[in-house]
């Protein structure tokens, strides 16, 4: 019962092109994939018209015609060793979105935590696997996320039982190495109760050339279990990439989240985060460092929606060139989450004229007992800080660059593994020095 | 210490500028010879730190007639950096604060970058390390302060201290220290005062721009200069400090320096 399904939507129908929901033996994933194929095909890609895309138009990415990737010989392990991250005692390796087991690493995790990929985690885990997957990240709407889930055949697996810590930080590398293909990236990330877990994301690539990241990671967060998630996206400058990132926190529930926004020609980051239960707390904290004409859109939802939520949210942009950064905001308070208390600062930076921003706070607020706050600036680096350095004898360009690198170095410095603070830190020096 | 045939280092004729249109320094003249010690003092709004960050090379002070030679060259010329490297030193009365930037990365680039441009090693982070410390010393700093950002969440007296030690890095030919004594307690005077003498040679000059005597007890000026309205409008020794805490600055008014 292999069908190829006539899409509403052309460009969504040549992505999907191929596409077969029929071989699945476990029911329940072929369920959730045919359901993922039915709303792809019934959706559109979404244009500047639509609400939540108003400022980022992605025609571009419809002018190529991307392919499914295809197996091709795996980069060495030599071409990789620049993206590893020594404290990461296990690391899975994925090459145009499938998974690369001669290029992962294990450390030898101890018992209660499962890093695999997802093909091979259903023979052992299913059940997990089946009450979280495609259960977070919500595709009835969301052609991109659909289209993920409907071409999902394998992904990584992040599972840490009840009250164990991942003694290091789990890395998920998604490696490009094709042109014009499009890669479908999936993370199920569980930390049942009380677990602790580190874990960084990364979408890099090995050529400079036109491709597309569509990306779904979902975690689910247990009673007072914790998860730091770096989220590292510095895909080649001419590709494309679309990803979804859906938080589940059970009660008292801890996450935070540090996204790095480097690469792509457009990309767009959505991270929502719900609290289900009462007492949940989550920290964002997000930078966006681009030039030349790129575009870099996040979009986040943070959802209290029961009692005693906290959140903080720092969200960075670092504009230069021609580049359009857009961060949308939002946070909604359910009827009776009372007691919420949720801050939420956007800063932006603008390194030329021709730099620009978009920032959006939007509060949906309906409990009457809660602390709410929002701050937003859009600015240019100042004349006095300016002078200052130069006073010291720093050439201006040296104290610009100077001081915009210490901007970014806010959320840097918060991100929980040294060697990717030390890593990045030299990237944003290096980014803000090419001018000099 | 005063001598005739000392070297002069600043020579200031007839400066005017402007700040957003507004002229704020009405004809300036000064000469600092090297191994003095001045004073510039002056109610608030008389313009003295607007000389001092005019010619340290700030850009919203516009100089729009006389000239200001440091030794022998015209600054006006000059960038800030330029002036910096040359060994002008504006020590700021409101010291700026970077977060995000280590004190100790922020003072080993200025020192190296001043260090390169007057033709002289620069130094590694591991000797920098050492050559800084010593420097604390004088100015009975902590050391964690090297690893905290530039002066971010430091006390008054904490960021006045980190402007000496700049001072004490980059070893100008002539510092002018702006209100370097506002919001220093007794203590923190007696430390940021001892760490300027030890500073001063016969070779260099400061220029203490001060609304009040008690800096002077500490770091004894050569010559006083009173302004008002943009101008100096009398100059004379330490006594006439003195003669100012006790007179306030209002009998001076209206008078012209000879």
């Amino acid at each position: 019962m292999s069908t190829v399904v006539g899409a509403t939507h052309p460009y969504i129908a040549s992505l999907l092109n191929g596409c077969e929901s029929g071989h699945d033996q476990l029911s329940w994933l072929g369920e959730r994939r045919a359901a993922a194929l039915e709303r792809a095909n019934a959706l559109a890609v979404p244009t500047t018209r639509d609400e939540e895309w108003r400022f980022t138009d992605i025609t571009p990415l419809t002018r190529v015609p991307f392919q499914p990737a295809v197996a091709v010989p795996h980069p060495g392990a030599d071409d990789v060793a620049k993206f590893i991250i020594p404290e990461a005692g296990v690391r899975l390796t994925f090459v145009d979105g499938m998974f690369a087991p001669e290029l992962s690493a294990n450390a030898g995790l101890p018992y209660g935590v499962v890093v695999t990929s997802l093909a091979a985690g259903l023979a052992t885990h299913g059940s997990v696997i089946e009450r979280h997957l495609a259960r977070h990240a919500r595709f009835e709407q969301d052609v991109f996320a659909a289209l993920n889930t409907a071409r999902l055949r394998d992904g990584a697996l992040v599972w840490v039982a009840k009250n164990q810590q991942c003694p290091t930080p789990v890395q998920l590398l998604f490696l490009s190495t094709q042109k014009a293909v499009a890669a479908y990236p999936r993370c199920l990330v569980v930390a049942e109760a009380g677990a602790e877990l580190t874990l960084v994301e990364e979408y890099a690539s090995l050529v400079d050339n036109a491709y597309f990241t569509d990306a779904v990671t979902e975690v689910a967060i247990g009673d007072g279990a914790q998860v730091r998630h770096v989220r590292l996206q510095r895909e080649a400058r001419d590709a494309f990439h679309i990803a979804t990132c859906a938080v589940a926190l059970a009660k008292d529930a801890n996450y935070a989240s540090h996204a790095i926004t480097l690469g792509a020609r457009i990309s767009r980051h959505d991270l929502s985060v719900r609290q289900g239960g009462e007492g949940a707390e989550a920290r964002l904290d997000g930078l966006t460092l681009i030039g030349g004409r790129q575009l870099a859109d996040t979009h986040t939802l943070l959802d209290h929606g029961r009692p005693n939520g906290r959140s903080r949210q720092l969200h960075k942009c670092i504009v230069g060139g021609a580049a359009h950064a857009v961060f949308s905001g939002k946070i909604a308070v359910a009827p009776g989450a009372q007691l919420t208390d949720s801050a939420q600062e956007s800063r932006n930076l603008l390194l030329s004229n021709k730099a620009h921003v978009d920032t959006k706070p939007q509060l949906e607020i309906f409990a009457d007992d809660v602390k709410c706050a929002h701050g937003a600036t859009v600015g240019q680096l100042e004349a006095e800080h300016l002078f200052y350095l130069q006073s010291r004898g720093l050439s201006e360009q040296r104290a610009r660059n100077l001081l915009t690198y210490a901007f970014g170095a806010e959320v840097i410095d918060g991100i929980p593994v040294p060697s990717l603070v030390e890593q990045l830190e030299e990237t944003v020096l290096a980014e803000t020095q090419s001018a000099e | 210490m005063t001598r005739a045939d000392a070297k002069v280092l600043l020579e200031v004729k007839g400066l005017h500028a402007n700040v957003a249109g507004v002229e704020i320094l009405k004809g300036i003249d000064l000469v600092v010879r090297a191994g003095e010690v001045h004073a510039i003092m002056g109610p608030n709004g008389s313009g003295k730190s607007t000389f001092a960050k005019a010619l340290a090379g700030h850009p919203a002070y516009e100089v729009t007639a006389g000239t200001a030679t440091f030794e022998g060259r015209n600054i006006f010329d000059m960038a800030a950096e330029e002036r910096a490297r040359a060994g002008l030193f504006l020590g700021f009365q409101y010291p700026l604060e970077i977060p995000g930037v280590s004190n100790a990365a922020f003072l080993r680039l200025a020192y190296n970058t001043v260090q390169g441009a007057r033709g002289k090693d620069e130094l590694d982070p591991l000797e920098f390390d050492d050559y800084v410390r010593e420097k604390m010393k004088l100015l009975e700093m902590d050391a964690s302060f090297l690893d905290r950002s530039v002066n971010d969440g430091f006390s008054g007296g904490e960021k006045k201290r980190n402007e000496i030690l700049q001072m004490a890095l980059l070893e100008p030919r002539l510092a002018i220290l702006d209100e370097t004594d506002s919001g220093l307690d007794i203590d923190a005077l007696r430390v940021v005062s001892g760490g300027v003498n030890r500073l001063l040679t016969r070779d260099n000059a400061v220029v203490l721009v001060t609304h009040y005597q008690r800096l002077l007890n500490y770091i004894v000026p050569d010559y006083v200069h009173v302004m008002e309205g943009g101008r100096i409008i009398k100059t004379g020794g330490r006594e006439l400090a003195v003669e100012l805490e006790a007179r306030g600055y209002d009998w001076l008014k209206g008078k012209v320096a000879a």
